[in-house]
């Protein structure tokens, strides 16, 4: 399943290239793409977990930017 | 300004004001008297703490994080090191100029963004739908299909539909950048994202929001940075060893230096040490790769965006990337270079006035619905005096046979006169030829031909000017009408006769052709073609107002069919690349020269904060020219 998501306060290029490396190494994620001009995530992830996915794709995020929040 | 940024710009102008008191205060002497030293520390931590706080707080949590090298962890080291060897107030010089860079830096993305994101404000807010007289707006996404809405002057167009009462101007610059308004009245396709001009129109919907023009296109621009370039590749993965490579130097660099040399008996460890951090020191401000990491990605957002301004998607930068390198550009020719609607072409008549057969013609096709009978009754243009014609009757593939004024005529083409064994002058022109004989004798010939697109031949001619090396034209028609388009056009190789699988495999065989650093685009309509436009490194399709399988297997769209727009795109992002790769080596040379400066010690660290932030704000400045396009 491919969704988007809408970010908030991605402020740094840099931390958005780190934070879709991290997410890419996310077991049953297949491919994710933060793009820091568009303030937007797509992840293509497994459909049976995709919300424990997403959960865990928070908890890296908060790890590089901890003021940037996925909008749900 | 956000409200971030405006705090940001209050604590910028209060530390300013006492770092100038602070070197008012060094240069006359009057500080010095300030003993101990470690009072004077401490009045310069104050500036300091206002303007790097948040800096220092996101260190501290980014190191708990387990995040080593990221830029705040770099600068807060940078400069407590800078403390540490007695810098005060360049300490607090480095970090003010590092915010006021981080500043600029984020009104500069701001600002950029949000132009990119007005060009693409074509997303329609909401519908007007009328319930027992009353009119409610919905949010397009509600609207069923076959539900008829009102769409009122200057309003956005939310779904695509057909026009049910009313006439107006509809604005298409949104979708096509085309400035010259397109009439829209009953029974016209009208569709979504486009302005309404001064007219009321009701419309009957014709499909949901999700699949409408405005939805899919919308979604392939936001698809679009999705789809790197080599070049943001690169970025990527070289930001990835370039901050822990430079934190590294700056460790050696502050270490070893002054242990050698202090065996060597060039001096106390302890005073060269001070000298080697200040300049490990430097290393660490330039350590991130920002200017890169902002300015590749927004340099070709800025060109996508550029060319979705002019009406062309562009569907990735792995795409923009390959247009600029392209250098063959093969054809399909109806639909691309010709308009594929039939137009009469040459009027030969043997004795009568030119105007005269035309309207025999007419005439003789008036009762037939045939495209051909079409065309000559279109290119007559005046009413037709039906009465004058009797007894039509059509002979099957051979033609029509009719009276006119109480004369015989025949229509059709030559296997016609040969059937009535009336001598003729055979035709060899392109197109389709209709034979005329008056009372069994031959009278003349009408040339019907699919028209040439208007632009196609500036459209090619520009297309050389900007640097493509080949066109080739592909066409399932005749010899004859192939070359006299290619002659026409000035088209370099023309494939005719071709079913529609051949030209998968003649495209297969130009790419094979083709130099392992150049590209091949191929430019169809995308009605069945979908194959060879997968297939060749860049498809251009011709959008024609959301054909869907053509946005669909394209990499780029035309919106508006218009072929000059190609030589545009390219020109778009020819630009697009040169201003990414001047930035990319603008921001390297910087970074290495200053590096070395400060490995050798004649860069201080303001040189470093221009080498970081200031490189940051260049590039990024440079990336936003690709947005107003040419």
């Amino acid at each position: 399943m491919k969704k988007k998501f809408k970010l908030q306060d991605l402020d740094c290029a840099n931390c958005a290239a780190k934070m879709e490396e991290a997410i890419k190494k996310i077991e049953g994620v297949n491919d994710a793409s933060m793009s820091f001009m568009t303030q937007k995530l797509t992840i293509d992830a497994a459909d049976d977990r995709f919300d424990a996915i997403m959960d865990e794709v928070e908890k890296v995020c908060a790890k590089v930017e901890p003021d940037m929040k996925i909008l749900r | 300004m956000t409200k971030k940024q405006k705090q940001m710009v209050v604590r910028i102008a209060v530390a300013f004001v006492m770092l100038v008191l602070i070197m008012i205060g060094e240069h006359t002497g009057w500080l010095d008297r300030i003993q101990p030293h470690l009072l004077l520390a401490l009045i310069c931590l104050i500036p300091y703490l206002i303007i790097g706080y948040d800096i220092l707080y996101k260190a501290a949590r980014n190191i708990k994080n387990g995040q080593v090298f990221d830029e705040n962890f770099l600068m807060m080291i940078a400069t407590f090191g800078a403390f540490g060897v007695g810098e005060y107030s360049e300490a607090v010089a480095v970090m003010l100029f590092y915010q006021v860079g981080e500043l600029f830096q984020s009104y500069a993305v701001g600002k950029s963004r949000q132009s990119i994101s007005d060009m693409m404000d074509i997303c329609p807010e909401y519908a007007n739908v009328e319930e027992d007289g009353v009119l409610t707006q919905v949010d397009p996404d509600d609207v069923e299909v076959g539900t008829i809405i009102i769409i009122k002057p200057g309003e956005r167009v939310p779904l695509d539909g057909v026009v049910v009462e009313g006439e107006s101007m509809i604005d298409t610059a949104a979708l096509t950048g085309e400035s010259v308004p397109r009439r829209a009245a009953v029974g016209d396709d009208i569709i979504s994202g486009c302005v309404n001009g001064s007219g009321t129109l009701k419309v009957r919907t014709t499909k949901e929001f999700d699949d409408s023009t405005v939805a899919r296109i919308l979604e392939l621009v936001e698809n679009a940075s999705s789809k790197k370039a080599h070049v943001e590749n690169f970025i990527t993965r070289f930001a990835k060893y370039y901050t822990p490579i430079v934190t590294i130097g700056a460790v050696i660099l502050a270490f070893v230096p002054p242990t050698v040399l202090t065996l060597a008996g060039a001096g106390s460890f302890g005073a060269l040490l001070g000298d080697w951090l200040y300049r490990a020191c430097t290393f660490l401000v330039i350590s991130c790769p920002c200017a890169l990491v902002i300015s590749v990605p927004l340099g070709f957002f800025g060109g996508i965006g550029a060319a979705s301004r002019i009406g062309v998607l562009v569907k990735g930068s792995n795409y923009l990337e390959a247009v600029a390198e392209m250098d063959t550009i093969v054809f399909d020719k109806t639909g691309t270079l010709t308009k594929g609607e039939f137009k009469v072409s040459e009027v030969l008549p043997v004795h009568l006035a030119p105007e005269q057969m035309l309207e025999l013609a007419a005439l003789g096709e008036g009762y037939s619905t045939h495209p051909i009978a079409a065309s000559i009754r279109e290119a007559y243009g005046k009413p037709l005096a039906m009465e004058r014609v009797a007894d039509t009757e059509e002979i099957s593939g051979h033609g029509i046979h009719t009276f006119i004024d109480g004369k015989e005529v025949h229509l059709g083409n030559a296997k016609l006169m040969e059937s009535l064994q009336i001598p003729f002058t055979k035709s060899d022109s392109a197109g389709t030829v209709v034979y005329i004989a008056l009372e069994r004798e031959f009278a003349g010939t009408i040339v019907i031909a699919d028209s040439v697109k208007e632009g196609a031949k500036e459209a090619l001619a520009a297309m050389k000017r900007v640097g493509v090396k080949k066109t080739v034209m592909l066409t399932g028609d005749r010899r004859e009408a192939a070359e006299s388009v290619a002659k026409e056009l000035g088209i370099d190789e023309v494939h005719y006769e071709l079913l529609p699988d051949d030209k998968v495999s003649k495209v297969e065989q130009l790419l094979a052709e083709e130099p392992s650093k150049a590209r091949l685009a191929f430019v169809g309509d995308g009605i069945n073609d979908a194959p060879v436009l997968t297939r060749a490194d860049v498809g251009i399709a011709m959008g024609s107002m959301g054909s869907d399988a053509a946005i669909e297997a394209a990499d780029v769209v035309l919106m508006d069919d218009d072929v000059r727009k190609i030589a545009k795109v390219v020109g778009i992002a020819r630009k697009t690349l040169r201003i990414v790769k001047q930035n990319i080596v603008f921001a390297l040379a910087v970074k290495l020269l200053v590096l070395i400066l400060g490995a050798t010690g004649y860069a201080n660290m303001w040189a470093a904060v221009f080498a970081d932030v200031g490189v940051s704000v260049l590039a990024i400045l440079n990336s936003m020219r690709t947005l107003r396009g040419k």
